[in-house]
């Protein structure tokens, strides 16, 4: 049973603003199983960020969640923060968009991912460096035994998200949420990136949800496909229907507004 | 990172010269004839002559001012009396050794500085931060209210209310005296507690709000959210990841504010009579006692080229990011 490792039903989000509250999610519901990719489509502003944040338990002050988060058949929603520390990060690890505004500037790789690492599996500053340099190797960076010494700014933008990722999987999660990972990269690198993430999920096993605005890029990874609309799912499933033959307008809309170079190729 | 400290000391140097030679031009040109000053009442025309003549002050500007900047590095002689290096030499009003002048003093300013830059950092920092972390609360509303009322009240009517409440009426503290440590601890901390509040309390309001707004923008930053998102305990994240990063800039301004002090601390010394380099400076500018006026000006662009320099090298250490460039 791949389906049973995530699962998010009837998700609703909703924010406090100046002009009442507004659900800025709502009922979505989606699964997401082990060696699986599930890519979450949608413009700006569309509620994909939010579902992400829901998960973790990160959502700013005063939203508020319905509906459940299950990892593994536990319910996450409703836990306390203690708790929720224990899950990010560990069970469920997350990859953000700008690696170079991510990653905290003052401190070296190494010691972000070893904080990181230490704060779940406990022990000496010595193992964690070990599983650093490990972790930075596995996500290809070279000399990583010296460069994990370097802070953030010395590495080029690929490298930065290499080690957003190596971070990400160092405590070995179920589940992997990269929300637009590749968006602030170059394409060549981008590809790259991508290429990593497969490979990783190939010899992990990790569940991925990729939040993406790129179809080009959810064409490539997904598996099935969450299109989502100013907080509304419109769609939901396997890539190669959703791409083919989608059912609702606004997916089409989507759709139609990529230039594709194989048009020709393709008809 | 050598080439760089030195190339900041030649820095130094050059400013320091400007600084005295723009000091030495204000004062010595543009302000009452020295001789006239020194000579007093009972003067005649040859008595001055000859006090222009000991002085030097019938020598091209620039000799003069060689002179001087020789005093301070070589010592010079006036006359027969010969001033031993660093020569800034006498007070018009009490013929004593500028330099001697300033070294009795400067402990006074010092322990004035220090125990206000203490007390505003634990107060200011504090506050601030606990304002971020309940932004938005009663507590946070109240403390910004109050720091924005703590910067705009005088230095000297805080001084001259405390005193009068604390010394005159309720009689709980001594009239500041400025007594050794070493003699008597207890009086010395009851001397030093008012001008250290006094002069606390407007840099802590300051440093309360700068925290605070640091504090805030650091929680907003994407590095911020993906401490959280790895799962860091909440005081872990705050101390490592928010205030690391929130307090840095503080350091540069701390750096500044507190080698200004060191230069004198004007109005706090003199409203509660304290022995300092600022009452120095005051007294002496009510007396037009040039030397003096001339050796306190130094003394404070001393203080505060050097206090930028300190910033800037323990800036380079501070934040990787400059570090690199630097060097």
């Amino acid at each position: 049973m791949t389906a049973d490792l995530f699962v998010v039903e009837d998700l609703t989000v909703t924010l406090p603003t100046g002009r009442g509250p507004v659900d800025v999610v709502k009922n979505v519901s989606f699964t997401v199983g082990r060696d699986d990719t599930l890519g979450i489509v949608g413009e700006s502003g569309s509620g994909k960020s939010m579902t992400a944040l829901a998960v973790l338990g990160l959502l700013p002050r005063g939203a508020e969640t319905s509906g459940s988060i299950r990892l593994e058949g536990k319910e996450l929603l409703g836990r306390s923060e203690r708790e929720l520390q224990s899950i990010r990060g560990n069970a469920i690890s997350m990859v953000f968009q700008d690696p170079l505004s991510s990653l905290n500037p003052y401190y070296t790789v190494g010691l972000q991912i070893e904080e990181m690492y230490r704060a779940h599996r406990g022990g000496s500053r010595r193992d964690a460096r070990k599983v650093a340099i490990e972790a930075l190797e596995r996500v290809h960076i070279p000399d990583a035994g010296r460069r994990i010494d370097h802070y953030p700014h010395q590495f080029s933008g690929g490298q930065r998200q290499r080690i957003m990722i190596a971070m990400a999987l160092c405590c070995s999660p179920s589940l992997l949420i990269a929300d637009e990972p590749t968006t602030a990269l170059d394409v060549t690198v981008q590809a790259q990136i991508l290429e990593l993430m497969a490979e990783l999920q190939s010899t992990t096993g990790t569940g991925m949800i990729f939040i993406t605005h790129d179809l080009a890029v959810i064409s490539s990874i997904a598996k099935r496909v969450l299109v989502m609309c100013a907080g509304d799912p419109v769609e939901y499933g396997t890539a190669e229907q959703v791409f083919s033959d989608p059912h609702h307008d606004y997916t089409r809309t989507l759709l139609d507004a990529v230039p594709r170079i194989d048009d020709e190729v393709a008809s | 990172m050598t080439r760089y400290v030195i190339g900041r000391l030649g820095g130094v140097v050059v400013i320091l010269l400007a600084v005295c030679l723009f000091t030495y031009l204000i004062f010595f040109k543009l302000s009452p004839d020295p001789a006239v000053m020194i000579c007093g009442k009972t003067c005649t025309p040859e008595r001055i002559d000859s006090i222009r003549d000991v002085l030097g002050l019938n020598q091209p500007i620039l000799t003069q001012f060689w002179e001087f900047l020789q005093g301070i590095f070589a010592g010079r002689d006036y006359g027969s009396v010969h001033c031993s290096a660093p020569c800034l030499g006498y007070s018009f009003q009490t013929n004593e050794s500028v330099w001697s002048m300033i070294t009795a003093r400067l402990p006074v300013s010092i322990t004035v500085a220090v125990g206000a830059a203490v007390l505003w950092l634990l107060a200011g920092v504090i506050g601030g931060l606990i304002s971020a972390i309940k932004q938005g609360t009663w507590w946070d509303r109240t403390a910004m209210a109050l720091a924005l009322g703590g910067v705009s009240v005088p230095n000297y009517v805080l001084a001259l209310v405390l005193q009068f409440v604390l010394v005159v009426k309720l009689q709980v503290l001594p009239f500041p005296s400025a007594p050794a440590f070493a003699d008597n601890p207890l009086l010395w901390f009851e001397s030093y507690i008012m001008p250290w509040t006094v002069l606390a309390v407007g840099y802590a309001c300051l440093y309360a709000r700068l925290t605070r707004a640091n504090v805030i923008d650091t929680l907003q930053e994407n590095y911020f959210r993906t401490a959280r998102a790895k799962g860091l305990s909440r005081s872990l994240v705050l101390r490592r990841h928010a205030l690391r990063p929130a307090l840095t800039p503080i350091t540069t301004i701390f750096g500044m504010d507190f080698a200004g002090l060191l230069g004198g601390a004007l109005i706090t010394e003199t409203v509660f009579g304290l022995n300092g380099i600022g009452k120095m400076a005051a007294d002496s500018i009510a007396k037009n006692d040039q030397p003096v006026i001339m050796a306190v000006t130094l003394l404070a662009a001393f203080f505060v080229v050097i206090g930028n320099v300190v910033v800037d090298l323990v800036y380079t250490t501070l934040d990787p990011r400059v570090r690199v460039t630097s060097s």
